[in-house]
């Protein structure tokens, strides 16, 4: 795929060319060019659309922040207030805590696995078995998160469940996987990582066949073998995947709900409650939408400040070839 | 150590039949390959076995150990999902809303993609860096303004609820005009020689050759809304119009752990039409996914 978009990239470079080139060809243009609405009825549908379901909620929640509104009377403005009670409210802050947590080992867990099985399938490999491992490891994204939470609740039950009847075979007494804080966030990491891995691994893929044989023969020839090869070889030429997987896995992270409000519906207590629960909740059970709006404004400025700061660090540490 | 690798690597290329290089050059893939494996007995097997519990009569749905092979397939935990949730109607809504989201972000994003590429007026360029901002900021945010202009509108625990929205693609938008980018420029100068009109050179010779591109953009949006809970659970309120995910989430609650095997029927109902794509769309799909990623 990176090739394909480098392919496209390309293309546009030698057709912006050209129309520079023949400049004196667009003089008749001009005469179709008249019709200046056209691009905008191309354009209509996607702008107007996304300007009132995007930009104008964008503006709005930012602007909700800063008022009191439960719907049935009339909003008042309380200026910070509603920033003020959710950085203290224990339960938001347990939330950002477990979700700051979930993303740390959820997504060093989803690039490890990735990277790893990546390397391992890149390898020479019968070209039948590389198509399977490819579409098995694949094959969860295409499911709905819902639904595999459905089933990995009746996975990971105490008494009936198949996890702890194989952890018996091995003499492991059952695990309270569901009933305890530390059960119930090993499940909802475990679930998330089971679904989610399969898109680095993808990226991994890409950006382990963009890197030419040519290195690593070279590499062999300076006496790398095996891991020290991938330590440093693979490693550094990988490193803006990596930094583009990991964004992404971070992003996608902070905005968990799906498998915690299934699996566990933020419990036992708050241990699994998330960020983007505890804004459904104060918005939609509790009806506190300046509250909820406060707490969105606040992950989205997380997200936009990791986004800043692993743009930074690479210019530090991302080798580009 | 450094010797008898230089000396491997040129051993290789010379003499393959020399054996001892090829021996652990096999080892180490037979080993790759059962780490593999198992990894895949672990993505796999979870799947595996919903599908063959589905199959067990509801009485054995506790049964350990777990037999991975149903030898008698009993089919009642299926009769049982149509009998307990009206599942037709969950599907036809998941079907619909996902159709037409679909089909809506296939046109709108091939006219918005073909004039941010192919077009030229004033503010391109900043028009398109503000399509792309929009990507950044999660749909979780948001949900509570568009919540509340659904109210606003009239549309509020209605299917068009779920449409109307997430037809606007800011992905979309971009994939397209990549697409559209990448196919060559010189045939709208050819169409606008033949007299075409611009709208006549998009119609028939431009779009006609995105569709690969709109494939892919349609595939992703099935994928994504044919899976989707969050949206659903907060814009829709009645039973008759939530969608597959939503419907199998409060079977499971209605029903506690009673009838496993009639929940896990539903949820391998609702699998069918993602494991379609995934076997004719696959390719499209992991384009589509990675599309933009690569530099």
């Amino acid at each position: 795929m990176s090739t394909a978009t480098t392919g496209m990239s390309t293309a546009r470079r030698n057709k912006t060319g050209s129309k520079r080139r023949n400049g004196g060809a667009t003089g008749s243009e001009k005469g179709k060019q008249r019709q200046r609405w056209l691009p905008w009825a191309f354009l209509a549908p996607t702008i107007l659309g996304m300007g009132l379901f995007t930009l104008l909620p964008i503006v709005a929640s930012v602007l909700l922040a800063f008022f009191r509104w439960d719907i049935i009377s009339a909003p008042s403005f309380v200026g910070f207030d509603n920033f003020a009670e959710v950085v203290q409210d224990p339960t938001v802050r347990v939330s950002f805590v477990n979700t700051i947590m979930f993303v740390v080992v959820a997504v060093a867990l989803q690039l490890g696995l990735a990277l790893g099985l990546a390397i391992m399938v890149q390898e020479k490999l019968p070209a039948w078995l590389r198509v399977f491992f490819r579409s098995a490891f694949f094959f969860p994204l295409i499911l709905s998160a819902a639904s595999v939470s459905i089933f990995m609740r009746y996975l990971f039950n105490e008494q009936f469940g198949v996890v702890n009847w194989l952890l018996s075979l091995v003499g492991i007494p059952a695990v309270p996987w569901l009933t305890t804080p530390a059960g119930s966030a090993a499940v909802v990491i475990l679930v998330y990582v089971w679904q989610n891995f399969g898109f680095s691994f993808l990226l991994f893929i890409g950006g382990l066949a963009s890197i030419p044989t040519e290195t690593y023969e070279a590499a062999s020839i300076d006496g790398a073998t095996g891991w020290r090869k991938h330590v440093h070889v693979t490693l550094p030429l990988l490193s803006p995947t990596t930094l583009v997987a990991s964004v992404m896995a971070i992003i996608n992270a902070l905005q968990v709900f799906d498998q915690p409000y299934v699996l566990t519906r933020g419990g036992p207590g708050d241990a699994t409650r998330t960020a983007v629960m505890v804004i459904f909740e104060s918005a939609f059970q509790r009806l506190e939408f300046g509250q909820a709006s406060a707490i969105g404004v606040i992950l989205t400025l997380i997200i936009m400040a990791i986004t800043a700061a692993q743009f930074r660090l690479s210019k530090r540490f991302v080798f580009y070839q | 150590m450094t010797t008898t690798s230089t000396q491997r690597a040129a051993v290789d290329r010379l003499a393959p039949q020399r054996p001892t290089p090829r021996k652990k050059r096999n080892w180490s893939m037979a080993g790759r390959i059962v780490l593999l494996l198992i990894a895949s007995v672990f993505i796999l097997g979870p799947v595996l076995w919903t599908l063959s519990t589905s199959l067990r009569p509801p009485a054995e749905s506790f049964q350990l150990p777990p037999s991975f092979l149903p030898l008698h397939p009993d089919f009642s935990s299926y009769d049982q999902v149509f009998k307990q949730l009206n599942i037709m109607l969950l599907v036809l809504n998941s079907a619909l809303v996902t159709g037409l989201i679909a089909v809506g972000q296939m046109i709108t994003a091939a006219l918005a993609g073909y004039a941010f590429a192919n077009l030229k007026f004033r503010g391109r360029g900043a028009l398109f860096s503000v399509v792309l901002a929009t990507m950044m900021v999660p749909a979780q945010v948001t949900i509570v303004p568009v919540f509340m202009l659904i109210r606003g509108i009239g549309l509020s625990d209605t299917l068009l609820a779920l449409i109307l929205p997430a037809i606007p693609t800011a992905f979309g938008t971009f994939l397209m005009r990549q697409y559209f980018l990448g196919l060559p420029a010189d045939l709208a100068e050819a169409a606008a020689i033949d007299g075409a009109s611009p709208w006549r050179t998009f119609r028939s010779v431009y779009a006609p050759l995105a569709m690969p591109g709109m494939a892919i953009v349609g595939i992703l949006a099935f994928n994504y809304h044919w899976n989707e809970f969050f949206r659903p659970l907060i814009l829709t309120i009645s039973e008759q119009n939530f969608t597959l995910p939503l419907g199998l989430v409060s079977l499971q609650g209605n029903l506690g752990t009673g009838s496993i095997s009639v929940v896990l029927a539903g949820v391998i109902l609702s699998m069918i039409p993602a494991l379609v794509v995934f076997m004719f769309g696959q390719r499209a799909l992991r384009d589509g996914l990675t599309a933009g990623t690569g530099k």
